[in-house]
């Protein structure tokens, strides 16, 4: 077979740089998620939810004012359209919601109330400990069926890759200050599915041009992968991210965060695939080669 | 066509049949959660106390008394079941009104036997223009009801003021609109023993009581020292009734008398029951979603899949020309075996259920992006079409299985940990992952086979 390696993008020769950057990105969003934490919603702090429709247009301001009229001058409101605004309340008491619902409706006579979700503070918790239960399952899984179909190291690299994915989008979520929910739970592991889908992708190619080892070199190893790859790697990209848009833009308010997530997930996850495992598999093998 | 070809040809064609036939026609066959129809979902902690601690039997009580109270509501397919050792999981579809269904379902039976101190006549009904003949009568008639009501009012504050300066003493009220003044508790509901529906010797519809041992001393000098007049029987605060007392009673039995009608004494029987349990409850999580936002979320993820779709769909024709037919009929086989697989294990499908069918639309096509890349290299490697097809398939089978089956890993974990919400997403995640799978291995190789063998793929994929 070719005894050089053929690719048109050099990719590996940036993969010091890559990974700087990817380290960057995810010290940036640590540093904001000890910092700033995350804005977690009521599904895990506990409070009430309230979603409104007005019959007619109303300022977000003016609907601050008469919720601090009850005291709940605190609730973050967020108008989704001209007319309908979510409040947020920590508060998880049936009263607080009930006042503000009557001052609203005292103000207001086309007040309707479309959505409404209380939960208490044990459900949290509840939650927050169930989602990490997932995560760290979902982990151990995925970890042990690579290792079986590939090797120890893909397996590490995926994780890493994954964890990489999942942390940044985190940050991201915290440097904005978007809320999470139960469903960013969802999209969060569907992001490490995603992350992961994409990654096998290319380390699955590795394995197959493994053969090719000692005349490519591991960097031609790793770039002829990519770039096979590349093609797949970025229509996939595509045909994930068209859906996931129209329902940021069409899908309404309920679910624009974890729409939102997904497509940050999906940028990140195609750089990630193509980068971040193939990078660290490929200084992996260079520091300490495996004996073949 | 060879026999392996024959072979998947009738797999696929016995899939989508078997799929068509269980999806068409869609209209009522998929179960929809509450956050797309409307309606409220409660989840009830039951919280034991010193003199009433938690038992099964007492949970199982309880979510006896909640169906009685749900029924009574008029409720229709309403779900209520146990979850762990001591929650309770309500769902209300349709409720248009999710504060009262939460009144009704939150609240602590408790009842009481109460002295009655003292009560204010029934509320007449509201004056009606229709029974006066003529504006100046009838505006008459209104303001005697005014004034009744007035006189009414100013009691029932002085009768509150007097209940809240003596100890143990509450005003009550009635549906027939009487106020109550109401001394200390006689017997409470936790020493009733039963209490059934049944007929006097005269035929009239009766609620016998029969109270346990300490219940029947408490109620023995509770009815000696009151011969003549009410005793209250008072659940979650109002008067259910307040029968005279005819003679002391003594020996645990008696019996409430009134205008029952045999229903209004099968439920009067059933709410003392009901109450002769009084575990509290308290509200965990409460979700309730109004029908309009529910239809509009399901036309929003309707728009937003169907456009999704069609953008998909577009970038596998634009990019892939024929190959990309095949792609886009194979995804539609995708979506159609996704929903028979919904419909077959009654899935719900709740609004993050969309969402994952929407994702699964775009990584649907993976699948296939994954096997036509493939194809093109071999082809471009210099194998016939019919070779680099079989190549092609072979090799973008093993990548496919292992990225798909971590996905499957994910949603599977989602399953088991997530709850509500979480699981219909999931569920359909991992049905979408099956289902695609499915139509990339088998309904796009098909189609392929067909088309090498029309010799339409040359023109395709270009040699370098």
């Amino acid at each position: 077979m070719n005894k050089t390696a053929e690719y048109r993008f050099n990719f590996m020769a940036f993969r010091k740089k890559a990974m700087f950057l990817s380290v960057v990105l995810i010290l940036v969003s640590l540093g904001s998620l000890f910092s700033r934490g995350l804005n977690l919603g009521i599904d895990f702090t506990g409070g009430n939810l309230v979603q409104l429709e007005f019959g007619s247009p109303v300022e977000v301001g003016e609907v601050r004012d008469v919720l601090a009229g009850v005291g709940q001058g605190k609730a973050v409101i967020q108008a989704y359209s001209d007319k309908g605004v979510i409040i947020r309340m920590k508060a998880d008491e049936e009263d607080a919601r009930r006042d503000v619902l009557e001052a609203l409706k005292a103000k207001y006579d086309s007040v309707q109330v479309l959505r409404f979700e209380k939960v208490g503070p044990v459900v949290g918790d509840q939650l927050r400990k169930e989602a990490f239960i997932a995560l760290g399952l979902a982990l151990v899984g995925i970890l042990i069926y690579i290792t079986v179909r590939f090797q120890f190291r893909f397996a590490v690299v995926s994780v890493l890759a994954l964890l990489h994915d999942s942390i940044i989008t985190l940050g991201i979520f915290s440097i904005m200050g978007r809320e999470i929910s139960v469903t960013f739970i969802a999209a969060i592991l569907t992001i490490v599915g995603y992350s992961l889908n994409d990654t096998i992708v290319v380390l699955d190619r590795v394995r197959e041009n493994w053969k090719h080892l000692r005349g490519w070199g591991i960097d031609g190893l790793f770039n002829v992968s990519v770039n096979q790859t590349l093609s797949r790697t970025i229509n996939t990209s595509l045909t994930t991210f068209l859906p996931v848009l129209a329902f940021y833009i069409w899908g309404g308010p309920v679910l624009a965060n974890f729409s939102f997530a997904l497509m940050i997930g999906i940028i990140v996850g195609t750089y990630s695939s193509i980068y971040v495992a193939s990078s660290i598999l490929d200084e992996w093998f260079t520091k300490s080669p495996v004996k073949q | 066509m060879l026999r392996k070809d024959r072979w998947r040809l009738t797999l696929v064609a016995v899939v989508v049949i078997a799929a068509l036939a269980s999806v068409f026609p869609i209209k009522g066959r998929i179960n929809l959660g509450l956050d797309l129809k409307g309606g409220a979902h409660i989840v009830l902690q039951a919280k034991g106390t010193e003199e009433n601690p938690l038992t099964g039997d007492s949970v199982e009580r309880l979510l006896a008394v909640l169906r009685n109270r749900v029924d009574q509501y008029g409720v229709s397919e309403p779900l209520i079941q146990r979850e762990g050792q001591d929650r309770v999981i309500v769902d209300l579809p349709g409720v248009e009104n999710p504060e009262q269904a939460l009144e009704l379902i939150g609240k602590t039976a408790l009842l009481e036997f109460r002295q009655v101190v003292q009560a204010t006549s029934a509320l007449p009904p509201r004056a009606q223009r229709e029974n006066y003949d003529s504006d100046e009568e009838y505006q008459a008639a209104v303001s005697r009801w005014n004034k009744v009501k007035t006189d009414r009012d100013d009691l029932e504050s002085r009768l509150r003021s007097e209940a809240s300066s003596e100890a143990g003493a509450v005003v009550g009220s009635d549906e027939a609109g009487r106020i109550y003044l109401l001394g200390p508790v006689y017997v409470g509901g936790k020493d009733l023993k039963d209490a059934k529906a049944t007929y006097d010797n005269l035929g009239r519809p009766v609620v016998s009581l029969e109270f346990n041992d300490d219940g029947a001393k408490l109620f023995d000098s509770a009815t000696a020292e009151n011969v003549g007049s009410q005793i209250a029987i008072v659940l979650d605060g109002m008067v259910v009734s307040a029968p005279v007392v005819q003679e002391r009673i003594s020996g645990g039995a008696a019996q409430i008398s009134g205008r029952f009608t045999p229903e209004e004494a099968r439920n009067l029987a059933i709410m003392l029951r009901a109450g002769a349990l009084p575990v509290p409850v308290e509200v965990l999580e409460n979700r309730s979603v109004g029908p309009t936002l529910g239809a509009d979320s399901i036309n929003s993820g309707l728009k937003a899949g169907l456009i999704g779709c069609a953008l998909v769909i577009l970038f596998m024709l634009l990019y892939y020309r024929i190959l990309g037919i095949a792609a886009d009929i194979a995804l539609s086989v995708t979506i159609l075996i996704l929903f028979a697989l919904l419909i077959s294990f009654k899935a719900t499908l709740t609004l993050p259920g969309i969402a994952g069918i929407i994702l699964t639309i775009g990584m649907a096509v993976d699948g296939n992006i994954l096997i036509f890349e493939r194809i093109k290299e071999e082809y471009r490697d210099g194998k016939t079409p019919f070779a680099s097809l079989d190549s092609g398939f072979k090799k973008a089978f093993k990548t496919i299985l292992d990225a798909n089956v971590t996905t499957l890993i994910a949603a599977a974990v989602l399953y088991y940990f997530g709850s509500g919400p979480i699981r219909g997403f999931a569920l359909t995640l991992a049905f979408g992952i099956v289902a695609s799978v499915f139509s990339a291995v088998l309904v796009t190789r098909v189609l392929l086979q067909v088309m090498v063998s029309h010799n339409s793929i040359p023109s395709l994929a270009r040699r370098k």
